[in-house]
């Protein structure tokens, strides 16, 4: 099948934080995540862009680097799709971002990549931020200087972005506009040396046809080949060549890395003076007045705990009414449907399993929707560069980084996006140790189980009088996960995950007001990824269960139990009926596990073992009202619950007091620590 | 001459030379932290042992440990 002409590709490259992801949203009016946090993007992913002369083009979003040298397989990505190694296709083009504010350390980057000899178009992005810092630019003088074009624009009021769908889609149509040829060359012979073995090595996969490319390449690998590397497809024998000029250049008192970094410095110190004018500024900017009390040694560390607090209040009581919603909402579903249908096994898996299954997944949206908003504003606001900040300390006594702590505390919410988060750290130890420990904090699935087993076993009371003792044990819980999770972290990394320490870099963004959109757009896609990613195995979970305990039907079991709720009516204590209600749902779970699992399995399942049963059982000792009925909504805990929860009782755990049990549980599960 | 670390809030100085890995020193020259240039630190945050420097109008954290590798001039 013969292609027609290939689409064209161009890649957003620049350093972190630059509004890339911004940019490609405006121009492809696709929805990637955009966040105010270096290092957001962590996949790359394309768009397609309508230019009026070249057509369809494939514009793919990279995440930020702040150089093409790379260690880890991530850089490496980026890098590749921007250079195009051979694996990825090359770019017909690269449009460089850059952030006006910063525009000698941003020009490092444009600098290596008019050396890859690629087709580059360099867009100045936040020039609305210009006159706050008190800095002018000279695009046309820039412009000149490096050769290729250069358009001012802000990808967040949208100003500039015609004259660079215009310059991208002229370059496209002429890419001599935008390959000036490198604009540092090494200045001293040795270094030349150097840069001529090494070029000569450059494995033939990488297709380096032209002189220029291959010595692009040559510098690539003298700044990111190394013994603790993760890079892929460099030849031994290029590693072999590097390293034996490093050491040839150390035997001479020289440093190659150095040099060249150093050479392209120079180049744009020596001619910065033409393009940028600096006034000093007048007074500290509101990022250091902000900074000066969140960073601040005593307030800035109460600050961020008053900060999680109000998260975790947000997360606990803000939910509520939405959870209570949702419940209603299926529940006044699964009542309609089972009039609906006919009696019999497609009623009983609509309701029992797929209505059961999807309400249960549903149910954890709000806590997660939520927990995504507040990450979204710290990331956008630019707050969470600071708190990675201020928890390097404690993330590195346990071996890990400061950034390890943002994908920690999403790990609250829900492990699946949080250990997904893990991305953007730079080493692949530094993510698996904490993809291995997320699991371990207290994700909000395991809320409702916590609050289950206290409610059950705690009778609401107060230690002093005023301190509510199922509040502090919900805290002593979320405590003791957070410690044994970093425990572990510590065993882990100095164990199975040993390795060398890597440095804190962290660049700390201006703080910016929240662009609500694309932070409401963040929450949207973690949650459908949520929906789809662990919703599909908690539904499919459901209907096993379900399948389970329906198959094979006895009818002799059935109507046991049938007869024993039946009896039930009698008792007139309603907290006693309740209660009584629950046990038999658990023994009649069990026992029909039992007959479909046969006797050797049924002992691990059954109902003596099972937390459920024995929380009922002490819960009535204790002669608490409510005995737990059930929890359809933790997937782990489901050996004896779920499908066959009577309408009744079919309310998220924590809520589950029934409506004859508004004693002192009853009221104890809300306000906890609001008001005791 | 003295390490960086000790620098007290404030405080500017011209970068002497780098310790340390070689990727770490990479990485800091790419960040533009250079023999040569001109920082200023900002302020040291102690609950995070880190301080926050300021290079080429941008604003990086280095963990205290790692500043102690840094020789500057302070001036
Ligand atoms: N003032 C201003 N802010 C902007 C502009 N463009 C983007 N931003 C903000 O800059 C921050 C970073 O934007 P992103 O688009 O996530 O940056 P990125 O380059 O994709 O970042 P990484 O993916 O982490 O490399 C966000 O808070 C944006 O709202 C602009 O033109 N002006
Ligand atoms: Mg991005």
């Amino acid at each position: 099948m013969a292609k027609p002409t290939r689409v064209k590709r161009v890649a957003l490259a620049g350093n972190p934080n630059t509004g890339k992801t911004t940019l490609f949203n405006r121009l492809t009016g696709s929805d990637a995540k955009v966040g105010n946090y270096p290092g957001v993007t962590v996949e790359h992913q394309e768009g397609r862009l309508e230019l009026p002369l070249s057509g369809g083009v494939l514009l793919v979003d990279v995440p930020g680097t702040y150089s093409l040298s790379a260690r880890s397989a991530e850089e490496q990505i980026a890098i590749q799709a921007i250079a195009g190694l051979s694996p990825i296709e090359r770019p017909d083009a690269v449009l460089v971002v850059v952030d006006a504010t910063q525009l000698t350390r941003n020009l490092y980057l444009v600098l290596q990549v008019i050396e890859t000899g690629l087709p580059v178009v360099v867009a100045i992005n936040m020039i609305d931020m210009l006159a706050v810092r008190g800095l002018s630019i000279d695009t046309p003088t820039l412009a000149r200087l490096l050769g290729v074009p250069v358009v001012a624009i802000s990808s967040q009021s949208g100003r500039g972005l015609d004259e660079l769908r215009a310059a991208l889609d002229f370059l496209l149509r002429d890419p001599s506009r935008g390959t000036p040829g490198p604009r540092w060359l090494p200045e001293s012979p040795e270094l030349e040396h150097d840069v001529n073995a090494v070029a000569a090595a450059i494995p033939a996969a990488w297709h380096c046809d032209e002189a220029q490319r291959r010595r692009a390449l040559a510098l690539w690998a003298l700044l990111s080949l190394d013994e603790h590397d993760e890079l892929r497809g460099a030849s031994p024998e290029l590693r072999g060549v590097v390293a034996a000029r490093r050491k040839l250049a150390a035997a001479e008192g020289r440093e190659i890395e150095a040099e060249i970094i150093q050479g392209r410095y120079s180049w744009i110190d020596r001619h910065a003076a033409q393009f940028l004018v600096e006034r000093p500024p007048t007074r500290p900017s509101t990022t250091d007045r902000v900074d000066r009390v969140l960073l601040h040694p005593a307030l800035g560390f109460s600050a961020f705990l008053l900060a999680m607090a109000l998260v975790f209040q947000a997360l606990f009581s803000g939910a509520d009414p939405a959870i209570g919603l949702i419940e209603s909402l299926f529940g006044w579903v699964q009542g309609w449907v089972r009039e609906l249908l006919p009696a019999g096994l497609l009623n009983e898996f609509v309701c029992n399993a797929l209505i059961e299954g999807v309400g249960s997944v549903v149910v954890f949206l709000p806590q997660i929707a939520l927990l995504f908003l507040f990450i979204g504003v710290m990331e956008d606001s630019g707050y969470m560069a600071r708190v990675a900040m201020l928890m390097d300390r404690l993330m590195k006594a346990v071996g890990l980084h400061g950034r390890a702590f943002v994908p920690m505390l999403s790990g609250y919410a829900c492990a699946v996006p949080a250990i997904l988060a893990t991305r953007t750290m730079e080493r692949r130890r530094d993510r698996m140790l904490t993809m291995m420990v997320i699991p371990l904090m207290t994700c909000s699935a395991r809320l409702p189980v916590y609050t289950l087993i206290i409610a059950a076993l705690f009778p609401a009371s107060q230690i002093l009088g005023f301190l509510p003792v199922q509040g502090l044990l919900m805290v002593g819980m979320y405590l003791f996960s957070t410690v044994t999770a970093l425990v572990c972290a510590a065993v882990l990394g100095r164990t199975l995950f040993k390795g060398p320490k890597v440095p804190l870099l962290l660049e700390l963004p201006p703080y910016r007001m929240p662009h609500w959109p694309s932070v409401l757009r963040m929450v949207w896609q973690r949650s459908r990824l949520f929906l789809t990613q662990a919703g599909g195995v908690i539904l499919g979970i459901t209907c096993g269960m379900w399948a389970l305990l329906s198959f094979p039907r006895d009818p002799a079991v059935l109507a046991r139990f049938e007869a024993e709720r039946a009896a039930l009516v009698a008792e007139v204590d309603p907290a006693r009926r309740e209660s009584r209600a629950a046990e038999i749902e658990v023994a009649e779970a069990g026992e029909l596990l039992r007959t479909s699992l046969g006797a050797a399995s049924a002992a691990a399942w059954s109902p003596p073992s099972s937390p459920w049963a024995s929380i009922g059982r002490s819960a009535s000792a204790c002669s608490a009202p409510s005995p737990p009925a059930r929890c359809s909504s933790a997937p782990w805990a489901w050996s004896t619950a779920s499908a066959r929860t009577p309408r009744r009782n079919r309310r998220r755990c924590g809520r589950n007091c029934g409506p004859s049990a508004t004693g002192t549980a009853g009221r104890s599960t809300r306000p906890w620590w609001g008001s005791p | 001459m003295t390490n960086l670390d000790t620098l007290a809030p404030g405080s500017r100085a011209r970068l002497v030379s780098l310790g340390g890995e070689r990727a770490f020193r990479c990485r800091l020259m790419e960040l533009g932290l250079l023999p040569g240039t001109i920082l200023r630190v900002v302020r040291r945050v102690d609950v995070g042992g880190v301080l926050e420097l300021e290079v080429r109008g941008c604003r990086l954290t280095v963990r205290r440990g790692e500043a102690r590798l840094l020789l500057v001039e302070p001036n």
